[in-house]
């Protein structure tokens, strides 16, 4: 069973006092004292290092680099904060473009909003936070050791506690088994709220914000759309260089071959020159077929409709293609939708054991969606096959889905969901 | 040496191609008046002196898409009794159904490995400048096995289809003959049987008529 995952919940469980909780909020506590000290000391040697240093140019420009101790605090106070917020705060800085130089990524962090939240935040640690938490925590660490070290001192010397004084063991004892567990409740729940409103003070100032949020999931959307577009271009540059190529010499070497088959009379050496023609022949077919599957021309010249009649058309089984689609859509979002087609109806002729076949295309609002059915045995296990999981994977990245239902005894149907645009 | 020298155009952006399709041409005893590596080029020299065939490459210059389909429908429009031969890379009936929208005129679609077969392709070439229908053998083997339960072709039997489809090829009754080694006589029944079963248009060659049946659909 897991405990709960904040010191609030911790706090209105009954559990709350023999959980690891109180002692979460003890060693944060304590733990924020040096890391506030540090901060202060750092924070205070740096102004007055400007300061003195004012009157060349060094020293503003030593403040403008305040934001980058602000990022070295956020980290340090992301990761201590683990302690008491076991999932962690997330970062509220960019992920910064690929190839910058060092100079170019301080002055891209500097700029940051987050660190200057974070900066702030460490000068509230380093002038109250720090404070607060030894006053409080350290005073309740003391009386709690004093206490369980009663028995001992009050053995040997006396000990003075307000109204009693201790000068044996058993007044000891009997001072911590009183006196002990009470103060093990109060300090615990007082401190529990202290540390979880430390906490909450981290995760307000040092998490990502809304807007902030939003655009790195804007920027992560950019990056994978950046690498279906780079998946995208290679492709068309392999069949390019496919067609213009390889493609075009065994052609020639066909002709060729062609030619040769005629200056020569009958005999071994025509029977080798034939051989060797219906071989490069063979390895042209294969080629196309290779081709095709790269990056479909037709797909590219006449657009998705077209592509999809002409694997349809080259389906085992009869294929009834409806497809209404009044626009070229995207070239990546065609790709997309024209390889789920293929893999599913490669999958339809393969597993379903299905004598009909119907894709379905049309345009619903600002979505293309396409659906593949049949008439086949169903219990088609989406997770099984590689063929697809790939495809989901570009899809998702256009912001589309892909849906399989596949009951036992069928029927078996695919339908695909995608945005008609990228930019959104 | 061909019953008459054709005078011929020739479309293709690679040059080893380009070369290759030209000495076979050349060895027929075909002239090969221009030999062009883009459709807009291929279009000027048309139009400055028809030539009686063209042969052109789908994909050229400057898109590297249709251009040269797109190049063969502006020619026959302009140009309705100048053959067309296309060359293509890829079995697409897509583009076909494109180039037999024009229907007079010789036609032909091809694959380029075809042009390997110095003999066959040479009679092809003298069946488009003729006026007749090539379509290459790989582009109608995949019609074929397009099953369909509706249109004017439910009618035929497994064997008139077989036939119809070299009929599409642009065979002529002794080599289809030859091809599913049966009689002349039994190829002429089968021809005479699809005849009758499809539905074709007046006016045109009942041969070719049929052959766009089948290859439209």
């Amino acid at each position: 069973m897991r405990g709960p995952d904040n010191v609030w919940a911790a706090l209105a469980t009954r559990r709350y006092l023999v959980s690891s909780w109180p002692w979460r909020s003890y060693a944060y506590l304590l733990s924020s004292i040096p890391v506030g000290l540090v901060t202060i000391v750092l924070l205070l040697l740096g102004i007055t290092l400007s300061a003195l240093l004012s009157p060349l140019i060094v020293g503003i420009l030593m403040l403008t680099g305040f934001p980058l101790v602000g990022v070295v605090i956020g980290t340090v106070e992301r990761w201590r904060v683990r302690v008491m917020v076991p999932g962690g705060i997330s970062s509220p800085h960019a992920t910064m473009p690929a190839r910058m130089t060092l100079r170019e990524r301080l002055r891209f962090r500097r700029r940051e909003q987050g660190s200057l939240r974070a900066l702030g935040y460490g000068v509230l640690l380093g002038t109250f936070g720090w404070i607060a938490s030894a006053a409080f925590a350290g005073l309740s660490a003391a009386v709690i050791v004093v206490t369980l070290l009663a028995p001992v001192i009050a053995t040997d010397d006396r000990l003075e506690m307000g109204p009693w004084s201790l000068d044996s063991t058993s007044e000891g004892v009997l001072f911590l088994v009183t006196f002990g567990p009470l103060w093990y409740v109060v300090s615990s729940y007082f401190l529990g709220c202290l540390a979880g409103a430390e906490a909450e003070l981290a995760k307000a100032m040092l998490g990502p914000r809304e807007d902030e949020l939003r655009r790195n999931l804007a920027e992560l959307r950019r990056s994978r759309l950046d690498l279906v577009d780079a998946f995208e271009t290679e492709r068309a540059r392999i069949e390019r260089h496919l067609h213009d190529g390889v493609q075009q010499r065994l052609v020639g070497l066909t002709m060729t071959l062609g030619l040769a088959e005629l200056d020569l009379p009958d005999g071994e050496g025509k029977r080798l020159v034939v051989k060797a023609h219906s071989e490069a022949e063979a390895a042209l077919a294969d080629l196309r077929e290779a081709v095709r599957g790269i990056h479909p021309r037709v797909l590219v010249d006449l657009g998705l409709e077209a592509a999809v009649r002409e694997v349809a058309d080259r389906s085992p089984l009869p294929v009834t293609v409806r497809m209404t689609l009044p626009t070229r859509l995207p070239p990546p979002i065609e790709a997309a939708a024209y390889f789920v087609i293929s893999e599913a109806l490669a999958n339809v002729a393969k597993h379903a054991a299905a004598t009909l076949c119907q894709v379905d295309g049309w345009i619903g609002g600002d979505r293309l969606i396409v659906t593949v059915s049949d008439n086949g045995v169903g219990g088609a296990d989406p997770s099984a096959g590689t063929g697809l999981t790939g495809l989901v994977t570009r899809l998702d990245a256009l912001g589309g889905t892909l849906d399989l239902s596949s009951p036992p005894g069928g029927p078996t149907r695919l339908r695909m969901e995608c945005p008609c645009r990228l930019d959104d | 040496m061909p019953d008459r020298p054709l005078s011929i155009v020739l479309a293709e952006d690679s040059l080893l191609l380009r070369e290759g399709l030209a000495s076979i041409l050349d060895r027929a005893g075909h002239e090969v008046r221009d030999a062009v590596g883009d459709a807009d080029t291929l279009l000027a020299v048309v139009r400055k002196n028809p030539p009686d065939l063209v042969i052109t490459d789908v994909r050229m210059p400057p898109g590297h898409s249709d251009e040269g389909l797109r190049a063969a429908a502006a020619i026959r429009a302009g140009f309705p009794t100048i053959g067309i031969l296309v060359l293509s890379q890829y079995v697409a009936d897509a583009y076909l159904s494109s180039l037999l929208e024009t229907t007079s005129g010789g036609i032909g679609y091809l694959l380029k490995d075809r042009v390997g077969h110095v003999t066959e392709f040479l009679a092809s070439l003298d069946r488009v400048a003729e006026g007749g229908t090539v379509v290459d053998p790989e582009v109608v083997r995949q019609l074929l096995a397009r099953r369909r339960d509706d249109g004017p072709l439910a009618a035929l039997t497994p064997r008139e289809l077989e036939v119809l489809a070299l009929m599409a090829e642009g065979r002529v009754n002794a080599s289809i003959a030859e091809q599913l080694v049966v009689s002349e006589a039994a190829v002429r029944k089968h021809v005479g049987n699809i005849f009758a079963k499809l539905e074709l248009e007046d006016g045109l060659d009942r041969r070719v008529s049929a052959v766009l049946t089948y290859l439209r659909r």
